[in-house]
């Protein structure tokens, strides 16, 4: 076979396969570290042989064979030099070809293992993204904006955390698994945000965290018909379809009222709303679903007049029974004025930001500068949009709020707009 | 990507007769190999001692060469291997490999690639 031909192959399968060989190579030989040698010596070894025997029909198998078989000659030989052959775990000697398992329950194993509570909520992330998601530490030290010694770090106190308490690489048992489960939605939730929220940095990158976050979920939701599974990834196809209208020619953020939704993803969006159907079916939702219910109604409304604020309202109550963090109410209080008027949302906004917790957050000040300008208060909202830009950091939200100041400082006609 | 692991050592621990010193340097030949058959290993050398080396400096279009480093620490540069790695974790992974790590320290250090910026300082 053509070389050139061969190394294609070879590059197309690293892309598409490496992090599934690396999750059952897991399994296999009981350890991150061991599989990553392994891993790499079976690309060696293919990129030795593809190109002289062919590319083989099943070449994850192959590569997870290859992997092991190297791997396992290697302990042998090293234990030759070091110790007698009798220390060899005795599953090595007898080698059985291992069971051909579905690939797919590795890489769900992978995840709850590298989502282990046990671990610090950073390292869950890094070594997420690095084992299951296949990104390299510096490309993770990238999409974070930290350096990559630091993510490296994280990963390798992860990695011991997990040999030190003998993690056993295996799904938890029935029981535990709503409680695995929400680390592991947690995660995954995370990560969808980082690349979602920020519109600075590499934007390539912080896209392919968008996608691999909905890869993840997918994995996670094909599992069990937990409704915040499937409420979670519903939530992020919902918020996914309205990527490319967030943002203008010009790279400005623009405010979901005035997003051009006839470019909204429909498919994305149908999707979701069958997710939540079945969420809902359930009977059990939670934050995810009850969120993904709210940005639902949006996706269902011709424009932002449209949109039913009462339902939207109603949800956010629900979503403060089970979440009664500060952003949620800060978000119930802006609907509160979508629905009732300026004034009656200004009111409540002040409210939130009278308890204190949301004093450094330029969202919680940006939200009361826009309904203060809506009710006609020009000074008040001059006064919030300064205080949110001082507290804003990415280059497109800063943009969004010093256009909005220079249109108040304009004079009252222009306020209004 | 490419990394150096710069190899520090305290020479009067490696070159001290001991059972453990001899067997990393017994173990160093045996790991270059392996490293070098699983595509690892661009290249690398081992160092003599700093008393065999000598410093150069130009200043003001002068230069100065001096006998050294000599250093306030103990441990020295004692070698260094070019690797290749996936990522930094893979090259920390193979650093750790180096038998030399069990004695003094492994600095892995990032080659740099041009086609980013220059650092701003």
């Amino acid at each position: 076979m053509n070389p050139s031909d061969a190394r294609a192959a070879l590059e197309t399968a690293y892309r598409a396969e490496a992090r599934r060989v690396l999750a059952t190579l897991i399994r296999l030989l009981g350890g991150f570290d061991a599989a990553e040698e392994a891993l790499h010596d079976a690309f060696a070894a293919a990129a030795e042989q593809w190109p002289r025997d062919g590319i083989p029909a099943n070449r994850t198998a192959w590569l997870v064979s290859a992997g092991r078989f190297r791997t396992i000659d290697r302990w042998r030989k090293q234990s030759r030099l070091t110790t007698a052959l009798a220390d060899l775990p005795a599953w090595m000697n007898a080698a059985p070809e291992p069971s051909p398992s579905d690939p797919l329950d590795d890489e769900l194993r992978l995840i709850f293992i590298c989502c282990h509570p046990q671990l610090a909520p950073d390292g869950r992330i890094a070594l997420t993204l690095r084992e299951v998601a296949g990104l390299t530490t510096e490309e993770i030290a990238r999409a974070y904006l930290v350096s990559a010694p630091t993510i490296a770090q994280r990963i390798v106190r992860a990695k011991a955390k997990l040999r030190d308490e003998a993690v056993p690489f295996e799904l938890p048992a029935l029981a535990e698994l709503s409680a695995r489960l929400e680390s592991v939605l947690l995660v995954i939730y995370l990560i969808f945000n980082e690349g979602y929220a920020a519109t600075s940095g590499p934007s390539l990158t912080r896209a392919d965290l968008c996608a691999e976050a909905i890869r993840l979920g997918r994995l996670v939701a094909s599992l069990c018909d937990d409704a915040e599974a499937l409420g979670l990834l519903a939530l992020m196809l919902l918020h996914e379809a309205r990527r490319a209208t967030r943002i203008d020619a010009h790279g400005n953020l623009v405010l979901l009222e005035h997003q051009d939704r006839s470019r909204w993803d429909r498919d994305c969006i149908r999707e979701a709303e069958a997710l939540l159907e079945r969420a809902f079916a359930t009977r059990r939702v939670g934050p995810y679903a009850l969120q993904a219910a709210i940005a639902a109604i949006h996706s269902a409304a011709a424009s932002a007049d449209a949109t039913d604020w009462h339902e939207i309202v109603a949800l956010y109550d629900a979503l403060g029974c089970v979440d009664s963090s500060p952003v949620v109410r800060l978000n119930r209080a802006v609907a509160l004025g979508m629905r009732d008027g300026a004034e009656a949302g200004l009111a409540a906004v002040e409210a939130v930001l009278a308890q204190g917790e949301l004093d450094e957050y330029h969202l919680a000040h940006a939200a009361r500068a826009d309904l203060a300008r809506r009710a006609g208060r020009a000074e008040a909202a001059r006064a919030s949009y300064r205080r949110a830009l001082a507290l804003a950091r990415q280059p497109a939200e800063r943009r969004f709020l010093e256009t909005r100041l220079a249109q108040l400082s304009t004079g009252p006609a222009a306020a209004k707009q | 990507m490419r990394y150096v692991c710069l190899i520090y050592f305290d020479p009067k621990v490696v070159f001290n007769g001991s059972d453990e010193s001899n067997s990393v340097l017994g173990a160093v030949g045996p790991h270059d190999r392996e490293l070098e058959a699983r595509g690892h290993l661009v290249t690398g050398e081992a160092l003599e001692l700093p008393e065999n080396a000598v410093t150069v400096r130009v200043r003001d279009g002068k230069m100065s060469a001096t006998d050294g480093p000599f250093m306030e620490t103990k441990e020295m540069l004692g070698g260094f291997q070019l690797i290749e790695a996936r990522d930094l974790n893979e090259a920390v992974q193979v650093a750790s490999g180096i038998p030399f790590a069990r004695l003094g320290c492994v600095e892995v250090r990032p080659v740099v690639d041009f086609s980013q910026p220059r650092p701003k300082l």
